[in-house]
């Protein structure tokens, strides 16, 4: 079982929509970098990413792996924010049928998942259509 | 650099192999490989596994492998770059041998994948995507194939249709091979109607899980008639490339970039075009991962990869045959071993040996092994002497 350094390692970014942007060509990164894969730049400023953003593709999980096994069947999908960045995630209280291409999603912080017996709950942002 | 020649190729029967363990697999598949060189010792080695520590507790690889082939002290290291390990392992192989270092040298793959639960597995494979950023929100390998289905059905108008005619294809050919996993035919009805996996995929668009291993031989073209009775075959080319292996950071969903990236390289190092190739063994891991490759190589035009399979473009005796072997969807994919599989393949068709699938007249094969959602990708073009 993993120590929970990895767990709260990750909640600027889980919680927070932590993100950064390159001080020298303005590129966006989520999760945050220490080089610019686009320019090489070292310099960052912090940013938030903002929490509405469009579906760009997506699918319905009906074999998941083993701590997921109790949520199946459940949708994910590709969002692209406001700002370009982009993120994986789970799609919450979506009637599957209007899952489609171009979807407004608002981004709202839920628990993920429970890492075993009596272990730790793992929270995070998912994805709920912006109606 | 030297050129390099395959001189022998081993693989057994995959599938369930539940009286075998790992080290058994492999020690008869690199004996297979010995014997139809016809060596009688091997400088070095390189074994291809994406994560036997996940499927069966064991890492160093290496040593155990060459200590069970009575081989040590040799050199011999394990490579991993996820399912595309087995091709670099064989490009590891290569260029043990182009540089002058080794002249026998043993390259190949393994992986033991049904010592582990359906859960265990489908976990295992999941690590070759982002940890924290993918699979911690409960994605899947069929569900990020599920993604890009999705992108390039809405981008291209590629239909369901088309991704089953890609599995009825390879399991056409896959029949006509005796060490397939599953060697018999589907129907589009039944690719349709199988389990749903993961939206738009059922389990007929996914290959499987196996055990299974492969191996080659490989040594200096000048030296191949001398160490061996059989028809060398001449590898005109190496090539490895990288992308993001979190499938949202690429800036298209559909298109492969280490795909298109390794197949440029390769076609550069030959000296070739795709109109040269006569025939491509690609990483059918889902039926929309045939139809992104076979873009991406150049093939087919950007988005058309889908007609490649119904035009019968893509079929035996079409204008470019993928997968004559039957591809990951019917002969399995024991994912280090697959990228090896794909040289024993494309071998035998180049020695004219491949019996009921043989591509008539075929003068020179391509390889392209891929990791992940194509976080990397091997590709490497072989020709007759
Ligand atoms: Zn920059």
């Amino acid at each position: 079982m993993s120590t929970s350094a990895k767990y709260w390692r990750g909640i600027p970014q889980r919680y927070r929509l932590e993100a950064e942007k390159c001080t020298d060509c303005g590129a966006q990164f989520f999760p945050p970098r220490v080089v610019c894969s686009g320019c090489g730049g070292r310099e960052f400023e912090e940013i938030k990413l903002d929490d509405r953003g469009k579906l760009l593709t997506y699918t319905v999980i009906r074999v998941g792996p083993s701590e997921f096994c109790e949520q199946t069947p459940y949708a994910m999908g590709i969002v692209e924010l406001e700002g370009g960045v982009r993120m994986t995630g789970q799609i919450a209280d979506v009637d599957f049928d209007d899952l489609e291409v171009g979807l407004p999603i608002k981004i709202e912080f839920r628990k993920i998942r429970e890492e075993g017996e009596a272990g730790i709950l793992c929270y995070g942002y998912k994805f709920v259509p912006d109606k | 650099m030297r050129d390099v020649a395959v001189i022998g190729v081993g693989m057994q029967k995959w599938g369930e192999l539940w009286e075998k363990s790992l080290r058994d697999i492999f020690t008869e598949s690199a004996m297979l490989a010995i014997d139809d060189a016809g060596v009688d010792h091997i400088d070095s080695m390189y074994v291809g596994c994406m994560t036997s520590g996940l499927f069966v507790g064991q890492e160093h690889l290496g040593s155990l492998l060459a200590d069970y082939l009575g081989v040590a002290p040799i050199p011999a290291l394990r490579v991993e770059s996820a399912c595309a390990s087995g091709g670099a392992a064989f490009r590891q192989a290569y260029f043990d041998v182009a540089s002058g270092a080794n002249d026998i040298v043993l390259a190949s793959g393994v992986e033991k994948m049904t010592d582990v639960d359906g859960a265990g597995a489908t976990y295992a494979l999941s690590t070759a995507a982002d940890a924290e950023y993918e699979v911690y929100h409960g994605i899947t390998f069929p569900g990020l194939y599920a993604l890009l289905a999705v992108a390039h059905m809405h981008a291209y108008g590629t239909t369901r249709e088309q991704l089953a005619e890609v599995s009825v294809k390879n399991h056409k050919n896959g029949a006509k091979n005796p060490l397939a996993q599953y060697p018999f035919e589907v129907t589009v009805d039944q690719v349709l109607n199988s389990v749903m996996i993961a939206d738009p995929l059922t389990i007929l668009d996914c290959s499987p899980i196996t055990d299974g291993a492969a191996g080659a031989i490989l040594c200096p073209l000048d030296m191949a008639k001398d160490l061996s009775h059989k028809a060398p075959v001449k590898i005109l080319s190496s090539a490895h490339a990288t992308d993001s292996i979190a499938l949202h950071s690429r800036q298209d969903l559909t298109w492969l970039s280490a795909v298109a990236k390794a197949g440029e390289v390769a076609y550069k190092g030959a000296g070739l075009t795709p109109a040269d190739i006569d025939f491509v063994e690609v990483h059918d891991c889902f039926t929309i991962a045939e139809i992104a490759v076979i873009e991406a190589l150049g093939f087919f035009e950007k988005g058309k990869g889908g007609t490649g399979a119904p035009s019968g473009e893509t079929a035996m005796g079409g204008r470019i045959p993928v997968n004559p072997s039957g591809g990951l969807k019917s002969k399995g994919h024991p994912v280090g071993a697959t990228g090896i599989a794909q040289i024993v393949e494309t071998v035998k068709q180049l020695r004219g040996d491949a019996g009921e699938r043989q591509v008539e007249g075929a003068k020179v094969g391509m390889t392209q092994n891929m990791g992940g959602t194509g976080g990397s990708c091997v590709a490497h073009i072989l020709g007759k002497v």
